[in-house]
């Protein structure tokens, strides 16, 4: 019963992983992939530590699983936010469908797009 | 420390070692797609998330490794691993911010940010 459930924790997590891959190599603009790694990786972490603090059951083991889960779940979200915010002012393009405030340049005080700047 | 290198617990658990080696090989398949995203992103936050992304996912691989060794001595790579990525993570990021626009001049006028 325990090998079950830790060969299933085990494979969502690499199924996530693998999502996780592919959701950033296929996914259109760099905020929508960031919300595919960040949360499907976190997942994947998640899963797979909760299948080692399982399986190997002894306190130090347990302790440090919950430290880096606790720890990806704290810095994950202040991570994507910072990155995001830097890509947004930073003009990088967007998807084409997406539709921005006309306004936002002018409240975050940054240029407006498409004027920060050619990219490589 | 102190613990040391025992028996691998999925020599008694054969599905156990049939899924640890699928999911190695599906959270490498996610390394490698993003760093494909690495060499080929148009822009430099596109590159950052994927670094990211592969920290993520390569402490995914070291918790799995715990499975394969035997040695939970990988969960304490994990931990520094997790760490050092935020940092680098947020020191990318507040050199993408300040790259872009310190030069403007509506920058100026709004000096909260």
């Amino acid at each position: 019963m325990l090998e079950l459930f830790l060969s299933a924790c085990v494979l969502l997590g690499g199924f996530f992983a693998f999502i996780a891959g592919l959701g950033l190599l296929r996914l259109p603009d760099v905020l929508i992939r960031m919300h595919a790694t960040t949360k499907a990786g976190t997942l994947a972490s998640g899963l797979i530590m909760l299948a080692v603090a399982a399986g190997i059951g002894d306190a130090p083991t347990i302790a440090r699983a919950v430290l880096i889960v606790v720890f990806l779940l704290i810095t994950a979200p202040v991570a994507a936010h910072m990155i995001g915010r830097a890509a947004f002012r930073s003009g990088v393009p967007l998807w084409a469908p997406t539709k921005v405030d006309p306004t936002a340049a002018a409240k975050l005080g940054v240029a407006p797009r498409h004027e920060a700047g050619p990219k490589p | 420390m102190n613990e040391a290198v025992t028996t691998p617990m999925i020599e008694s658990m054969p599905i156990l070692a049939f899924a640890v080696q699928a999911a190695f090989v599906m959270v490498m398949a996610g390394v490698v797609l993003s760093f494909l995203r690495l060499v080929k992103g148009p822009s430099l936050p596109d590159r950052v998330v994927a670094l990211d992304t592969m920290t993520v996912l390569i402490v995914a691989f070291c918790g799995l490794f715990v499975f394969e060794s035997g040695s939970t001595a990988f969960l304490d790579v994990a931990v520094v691993l997790a760490l050092i990525g935020f940092l680098a993570t947020v020191a990318l990021a507040r050199f993408i911010e300040r790259k872009t626009i310190a030069p403007t001049p509506v920058e100026k006028e709004h000096p909260d940010a």
